[in-house]
């Protein structure tokens, strides 16, 4: 496939500001339950919910260029039945809105609380906000995951590992950025994020490099045979019946050479794992804010390459017929 | 229920291209068009089109096949393009089975065309909305036409008939009668689209000669004196059996 | 929101608009099939084929499909231009003009060489069909020198098949598809009869017949052939005769066919000693004088044993044997001459010249031998032959040919076509069911009664030619030489050099008349040919001479002007260029005096009649001629008073006879006053109405029992004479031996009076003027070192292309946008050239650097492109960086117009040297990579020209094109 730079965007930013705020929410409940801090909540959590926001807005602001009429983008939201497109259409606003109202209640301070919980436990109204926003953050992994997963003839793509990656590596990133905004804040929550951000980082290489080992060894549904329906080993095409490149020809190659091809894929899988690990790690013990700030950094600018790669490496079957210009 | 769709004879297709002209000549000035042109005098030309002819080579030489591959839209009786459209702008029309996509519903995203496993939409580059084989729905039901013009236009262009149009949900139809007895197969069955669209292999006919057929009695060459006649001396039956 | 899409039946958008359905020929090609053209608000909608159409049924191809896109081209010519003063030719640089000055500038010039020497004006023509007029036109004017495409395209196949069975393929004949069983296609990518083609293959298919094709390259029709039999090129007459041996080996021959039909039994003289040596022997009675044979010789009759004038009834002629007449006269039958030919020629010896296995060629043999005999066909149809025999049916032989410019683009073309008509004939398979058929005019004598004048003399100031331009030559003395036997016509046609080149040598016009060879002319027109690219041979030379000046700064042609329609590479040399209608925008003839569109079953004539107004100043090129006609005072378009007599081309059409009174016109129907005549009757002054009602065509379905056997049908040639499409009610037997070649071969050797060869050319012709066919290697193979160029290179037509016309067609120039070079993978790789890299292709003439495509359906010795893809930059209205100029090639600059000069200088054409036909695929070259560094683009390139004035440009040199008829707001 030709990986568009809208949807490298749009993925990897909402990705990030999904992480992010699962990672304040986190934050809020671990807190909520005792087991850290109260953070404050116009500061800390408006401020991060309102990065959140910010990063989703981007990621949907860039989607928009990937629609021939972004005018009528509304009308995306009629096929939720069918289409995982069509739920994420629906599901990233509303997330985005969910998040944004958490950030307003932070921020506004009008978070009263709705129930005491063994007179301990405040059970706010931002916590309940916050977990519908939750709910609506795992579900938009899921639907992002499955606009790919979906398609059965791109079998790199149509596997559970699709969504685990988006899941993972979205939340990586949320998390590391969380870690960085933490620091920055000078919360506490700082070791937190990181620990997670660490954890998720390792198990999102997991199950990357599953799913490029898995992808190395595809062994495809579709041949030359079964495209044209003749069976015979030897078979070239030797038109494709227009020479100078159609949609079918722009869309589902991505045109680089091998080498760059496969240079993308061993920076992605330096730039997402363990160089930010190893940042991570030092800024964590040495509080360098800027460590911590670079790592997210890298990890994001990495997954720019993953997404590129995702889609990169992914064999449309169509290909097939545009093989030969003759 | 019915289900119209086109039937490709690749045993006489020649590729010609007649039908991949004829289909942008009709569609880009009617209800499905316009079909744009990027480049159309310079370098690089490029443009929306909703039937192309492929060429194939089969086999080492001497023994090559050369296969012309017409392909456009295959109106799948389980098409994956319509259920991913998050618009509903792609949509199968009950009555006919005939896939289609609404350009006013349309926000060119491209999806459809990810899930339609052949490779025949195409986005519009200058109308920036997603294209394809219409099946020339605004011809095949047009009664102002005459009956049999109610046909496809690239069906009508093909000097060699190997277009045919039908419904193949209908025993008697041409079509499905040419499925049937001429061995019509789908285009990738393997992601169950049960493509409507069908093709008819190759065939071939040979001759079979019997050596004996090279000498006969009515041989010319008896009247050149060329072959020897039987020998009146040679030994016959005459001479050895009495019943 | 507009209305929802795809609503069928809103025709909201039409009942807004003006819908006008018209009929008219379509000309994206030479096909001419009928197509019916919808108009919305005055512009193109829609072109379909028109199913009320005898030709195509409906049926149209890529290109009609795109017509739509050449009428709105961006490359129309739309004003007359004089080229700038101070411009070369070839800089495209031009003023507009009117056509007022334009005509001036033409009465004024060719007035003055009228006056003094007719032959300095030359007239060209190429893809034209309107030769009735331009040859007319010619005549009129008096100069001999005429030509129309013929001569570099395909007159081998209508000479080598007119020479031996009084028709041919190409537009006058045929195959019988829908009868035959077995059918052999010969060196076919896409024929002039193309969609009918198509519709008969596959019609042919579907009946389970067998379909055969030789070609060294598989695509097209020969992609669907049920069997495949690559081939070396120019190695098919060995195929031919080796199949002809091993035919008569078996006894497959359809001897009665061939006693009755064909000169096979008739007695040769075999006296070396005699003038008469390989001529008939004939009896005393001087026969009737006329253009046919007469029926005045010998056969051996078995019962008899003595010679007996043919087709005596009863009688039973030997056709192999040795006799001696009364006078001791040694003589044979033709046929004995033939076993004789080609008793050499054996499966295996044809094996290692044509690349075909042994075992293939002779299977081949059989299969059509008892395909032939086995599967014949009766029709029930009752038929008379000019001996008188009555028949009770029609029989045939269901194995059918067809062959065009795989055969016919070698300069050993006519013997092998020759050698196919032959093996056509000993299947007995000519004009009858199954096999091969006739198109009205055709059959005609062998050779067609129409001649040359043979006198220098002929060429007189202010006075018509005495004589045809184009002719058909049957002995020496129809040659339009001058007294020392050299050529009286600028391109040598009709000269010793190529004697039955009976559609002139085009190809050779340009380069003679810049050397001056055999003279210098002054003003040459062209009209419908590209010669400054895909008609010119060595074209990067050909566009030197074009602007090439004598020391006195003269153009050594001097006036050269181009009527097109289109920017194409031929306009840039133009000293004066005359912008004419597209086919759409005119009226046009497919007369029956030219090429027409007939049937099997018939004559059918048909016309073009506009759909569309002409487009700014253009003109039809016909109405031009009436004009310079008219303004010249030629006879034929003057009034005894002197006045001008046709007001335009329309009334010139239905005026026009071809003598006073004669009743034939360039219109074969509704003639007559009131359109109840055909074939022959006075003016109709209704007659275009006439056939624009009817789908612009004529058509005459002749009875049944004149269909077959025409000729020898006596009820056929009858009413072929009574219609005037032929002079004498004679039996036209097929010339398995060819007298006439053996004239020409008599004087060469010194044998005849009359006319002789000069000594240089003796050899020349008594070689090739064989009066049976031979197998020999094209001139140029020969004269070429094969262990330096090994391979063969050769074009084919693509099927959505026409020549270089479409490049300017924002369709079609998708699907061709430049083109590769087609090696074999194992030829390539050995080559160490990459599947898609750049390469070499370089012959003793030339070299084009080019991309290369692996193919495994092109036989190894054989490298072959798509004709005519490859542009000048800046023509036919492309940007000058167009993928046609960078990527594509032009595969003529590795082809010579002429053979290596001999010892003593002497040029002779690169063409048959019987007929002159191009040797296009003659050329032997040699492949290697490009240097890494080197550029990637074609080699060569040329000057990038600008668009000239008038040139619709503006208007459509977007970025985007979005057409929709009628200009929808959308
Ligand atoms: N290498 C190679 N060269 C070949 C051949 C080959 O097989 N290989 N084939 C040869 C053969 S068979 C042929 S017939 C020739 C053909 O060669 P040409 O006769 O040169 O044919 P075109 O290239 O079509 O050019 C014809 C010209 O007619 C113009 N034209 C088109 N429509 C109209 C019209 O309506 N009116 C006027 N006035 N002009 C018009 C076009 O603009 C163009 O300039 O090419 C020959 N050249
Ligand atoms: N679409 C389209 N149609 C056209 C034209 C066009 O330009 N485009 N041009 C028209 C014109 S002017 C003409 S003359 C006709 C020509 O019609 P064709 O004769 O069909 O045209 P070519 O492309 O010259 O085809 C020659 C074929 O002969 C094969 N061949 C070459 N050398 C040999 C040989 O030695 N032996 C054998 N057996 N085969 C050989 C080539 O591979 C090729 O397939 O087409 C007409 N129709
Ligand atoms: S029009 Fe017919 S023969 Fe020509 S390419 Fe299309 S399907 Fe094949
Ligand atoms: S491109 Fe148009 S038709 Fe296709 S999925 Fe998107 S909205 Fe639907
Ligand atoms: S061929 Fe493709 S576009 Fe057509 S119905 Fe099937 S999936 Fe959809
Ligand atoms: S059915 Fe109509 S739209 Fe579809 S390929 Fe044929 S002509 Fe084009
Ligand atoms: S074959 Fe020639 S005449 Fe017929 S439709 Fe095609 S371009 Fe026109
Ligand atoms: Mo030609």
């Amino acid at each position: 496939m030709h990986p568009a730079f809208s949807v490298i965007f749009l993925t990897t930013l909402i990705g990030a500001g999904q992480g992010l705020f699962l990672a304040l929410y986190t934050g809020q409940l671990y807190s909520v339950f005792k087991v850290l801090p109260v953070q404050d909540s116009a500061h800390f959590y408006a401020l991060g919910s309102l990065l959140a926001v910010l990063l989703l807005l981007a990621g949907l602001l860039s989607s928009f260029f990937h629609l021939g009429h972004p005018e009528r983008a509304w009308r995306s939201a009629a096929c939720w039945r069918t289409s995982w497109l069509s739920r994420e259409v629906i599901v990233l606003p509303a997330f985005t809105g969910a998040v944004a109202v958490y950030g307003l209640i932070h921020y506004l301070g009008w978070n009263p609380v709705l129930y005491t919980f063994r007179e301990t436990f405040e059970i706010d109204l931002s916590l309940i906000i916050g977990a519908g926003a939750s709910l609506l953050g795992f579900t938009l992994f899921l639907c992002t995951g499955m606009i790919y997963a979906c398609i059965k003839q791109l079998q790199e793509w149509a596997t559970p590992l699709t969504v685990v990656n988006y899941t993972l590596l979205g939340s990586a990133s949320g998390f590391l950025l969380a870690t960085a905004f933490a620091a920055w804040e000078g919360s506490e929550l700082t070791d937190f994020f990181g620990g997670w951000a660490i954890l998720m980082t390792v198990v999102a290489f997991i199950t990357r490099t599953a799913s490029l080992i898995r992808n190395a060894r595809i062994k495809h549904k579709t041949s030359l045979e079964t495209a044209i329906g003749i069976r015979h080993a030897r078979i070239e095409q030797k038109a494709q019946g227009f020479m100078c490149g159609s949609f079918n020809t722009r869309e589902y190659f991505h045109g680089a050479p091998q080498h760059i091809f496969s240079l993308i894929k061993w920076s992605f899988l330096v730039l997402v794992f363990p160089v930010p690990l190893v940042l991570v790690s030092v800024g964590l013990s040495t509080h360098a804010l800027s460590l911590l700030i670079a790592a997210f950094l890298v990890q994001y600018s990495g997954l720019l390459l993953e997404r590129w790669f995702f889609f990169a490496q992914s064999n449309h079957p169509q290909n097939l017929y545009y093989q030969t210009v003759g | 229920m019915s289900q119209l769709a086109l039937v490709i004879d690749l045993n006489v297709c020649v590729g010609c291209h007649a039908c991949v002209t004829s289909c942008k000549e009709w569609n880009t000035s009617g209800t499905a068009g316009y079909m744009a042109d990027m480049n159309p005098f310079s370098k690089d030309p490029t443009g929306t089109f909703f039937n192309r002819v492929q060429t194939f080579e089969v086999g080492n030489f001497p023994n090559t096949e050369t296969v012309h591959f017409p392909k456009s839209c295959l109106h799948c009786e389980d098409p994956p393009c319509v259920p991913v459209c998050p618009t509903g702008a792609s949509y199968k029309r009950d009555e006919d089975g005939i896939v289609l996509v609404d350009y006013d519903k349309c926000i060119g995203c491209k999806y459809c065309s990810w899930a339609c496993p052949y490779g025949v939409r195409e986005l519009d580059e200058h109308q920036k909305v997603m294209k394809k084989c219409t099946l020339c729905v605004d011809r095949i039901y047009d009664e102002s036409l005459p009956e049999n013009e109610r046909k496809p236009a690239c069906v009508l262009a093909c000097p060699t008939s190997a277009r045919l149009f039908g419904d193949v949900n209908d025993p008697d139809s041409e079509a499905a009668q040419a499925i049937r007895e001429r061995g019509g197969y789908q285009l990738m069955p393997e992601w169950g689209t049960r493509p409507a669209n069908h093709y008819l292999p190759r065939r071939k006919t040979s001759i079979t000669i019997h050596e004996d057929e090279l000498i006969r009695a009515d041989n010319p060459l008896y009247k050149e004196r060329q072959l020897p006649m039987p020998d009146a001396d040679d030994p016959t039956l005459d001479e050895t059996t009495s019943w | 929101m507009s209305n929802p899409i795809h609503d069928p039946l809103s025709k909201a958008l039409d009942e807004q608009s003006r819908i006008e359905v018209k009929n008219t020929t379509c000309y994206m090609c030479a096909c001419r099939c009928g197509i019916r053209v919808t108009l919305r608000d005055g512009e193109v909608r829609y072109i379909q084929g028109n199913p009320d159409h005898p030709l195509n049924k409906g049926v149209i191809c890529a290109k009609g499909s795109s017509g739509i896109m050449k009428q709105y081209s961006p490359a129309r010519l739309t004003k007359p231009l004089l080229r700038k003063a101070g411009s070369d030719r070839g800089d495209n640089e031009f003023e507009e003009i009117s056509w007022d000055k334009a005509f001036e500038i033409m009465e004024e010039r060719l007035g003055g060489l009228r006056e003094t020497d007719p032959k300095k004006f030359a007239l060209f023509t190429g893809r034209d069909q309107m030769q009735a007029l331009t040859g007319m036109f010619a005549k009129q004017f008096g100069t001999p020198n005429y030509a129309a495409h013929g001569g570099f395209c395909s007159v081998n196949m209508a000479a080598g098949m007119i020479y031996t069975i009084g028709g041919s393929f190409w537009e006058f004949g045929g195959p019988d598809l829908d009868r035959a069983k077995l059918f052999v296609m010969i060196g076919t990518a896409e024929d002039h009869h193309s969609n009918p083609l198509k519709m008969a293959l596959s019609k042919f298919k579907r009946q389970g017949g067998k379909f055969i094709s030789i070609n060294p390259v598989r695509t097209g029709y020969s992609a669907i052939a049920d069997e495949w039999i690559p081939i070396k090129p120019g190695t098919d007459g060995a195929l031919f005769l080796a199949l002809t041996n091993e035919i008569i080996k078996q006894g497959l021959y359809d001897r009665d066919f061939l006693v009755n039909y064909s000169n096979a039994a008739e007695l040769v003289n075999m006296d070396r000693e005699s003038s008469e040596y390989g001529m008939f022997v004939r009896f005393e009675v001087p026969p009737e004088e006329g253009c046919f044979d007469p029926q005045n010789k010998l056969w051996w009759d078995r019962e008899l044993n003595k010679p007996i004038s043919t087709h005596t009834p009863g009688a039973d002629p030997y056709f192999l044997g040795e006799f001696k007449l009364d006078d001791g006269t040694p003589v044979k039958p033709s046929f004995q001459l033939l076993v004789d030919r080609v008793k050499d020629y054996t499966a295996e010896w044809a094996s290692s010249i044509t690349g075909i296995p042994e075992e293939t060629i002779k299977r081949l043999a059989h299969e059509m031998g008892i395909t032939a005999r086995d599967e014949k066909i009766e029709l029930p149809i009752p038929w008379t032959d000019t001996w008188g025999n009555e028949h009770e049916s029609v029989t045939g032989n269901p194995v059918a040919f067809h062959a065009m410019r795989g055969l016919a683009a070698h300069s050993n073309g006519f013997q092998t076509i020759r050698a196919m008509s032959i093996l056509m004939s000993i299947l007995g398979t000519i004009d009858r069911p199954g096999g091969f058929r006739h198109k009205a005019p055709f059959p005609r004598p062998i050779p067609p009664c129409a001649k040359t004048p043979n006198d220098p003399r002929a060429v007189k100031p202010n006075t018509p030619l005495d004589g045809m331009p184009l002719g058909w030559p049957a002995d020496p003395d129809d040659l339009f030489v001058n007294d020392d036997g050299s050529p009286v016509r600028i391109d040598k046609a009709f000269s010793w050099e190529y004697p039955l080149s009976v559609h002139g040598l085009m190809h050779n016009a340009i380069t003679n008349a810049w050397r001056g060879d055999p003279y210098r002319i002054d003003t040459l027109l062209i009209f419908m040919a590209n010669m400054a690219w895909n008609s010119a041979m060595n074209t990067s030379e050909v566009r030197e001479m074009l602007n090439d000046k004598d020391e006195d700064g003269q153009y050594k042609i001097p006036f050269l002007i181009v009527a097109d329609a289109f920017q194409s590479e031929m306009v840039a040399y133009a000293d004066l260029v005359l912008p004419d209608t597209t086919y759409l925008e005119r009226h046009d003839c497919m007369s029956m005096l030219d090429r027409p569109i007939s049937e099997f079953d018939g004559p059918v004539d048909s016309v073009r009649i506009p759909v569309l107004p002409p487009t700014g100043e253009c003109k039809p090129f016909q109405e031009v001629i009436i004009e310079l006609g008219s303004r010249l005072k030629l006879p034929a378009f003057t009034n005894a008073d002197g006045s001008r007599k046709f007001r335009d081309y329309p009334d010139f059409v239905v005026n026009y006879e071809t003598a006073p009174g004669s009743g034939i016109g360039f219109l074969a129907g509704w003639r007559g006053k009131g359109g109840e005549k055909f074939m022959k009757g006075e003016p109709n002054p209704k007659q275009w109405e006439m056939y624009e009602k009817n789908n612009c065509v004529f058509q005459y379905e002749l009875p049944k029992s004149y269909q077959y056997m025409r000729n020898w049908n006596q009820g056929y040639l009858e009413w072929s004479k009574r219609h005037a499409l032929t002079r004498y009610v004679e039996p036209i037997n097929i010339h398995i031996y060819s007298e006439v070649l053996q004239k020409f071969r008599l004087a060469a050797q010194g044998k005849s009076d009359g006319k002789q060869p000069p000594d240089h050319l003796r050899k020349r012709v008594e070689t090739h003027f064989d009066p049976l066919p031979f197998y020999s290697q094209p001139l140029e193979s020969q004269a070429t070192d094969m262990r330096k160029f090994p391979l063969n290179a050769i074009t084919q037509r693509p099927m959505a292309m026409y020549h270089s016309w479409d490049s300017q067609n924002a369709w079609l120039r998708q699907i061709h946008t430049y083109n590769y070079l087609y090696v074999n993978s194992k030829t390539a790789s050995e080559a160490g050239i990459d599947d898609g890299g750049w390469m070499w292709i370089e012959s003793m003439h030339g070299k084009v650097r080019c991309l290369c495509r692996y193919s495994e359906a092109v036989e190894p010795g054989t490298v072959w492109t798509w004709n005519a893809i490859g542009k000048g930059p800046g023509a036919w209205g492309l940007d000058p960086d167009a993928n046609e100029s960078k990527q594509g090639f032009l595969l003529n600059h590795v082809i010579s117009e002429e053979l290596p000069p001999s010892e003593d200088g002497e040029h002779l054409s690169n063409s048959d040297p019987i007929t002159g036909q191009a040797g296009w695929y003659d050329v032997h070259v040699r492949i290697y990579p490009a240097e890494p560094g080197e550029p990637k683009v074609t080699s060569p390139q040329f000057d990038p020209v600008q668009p000239v004035p008038g040139q619709a440009m503006e208007k459509k040199r977007g970025r985007w094109l979005t057409y929709f008829a009628g200009r929808k707001k959308s």
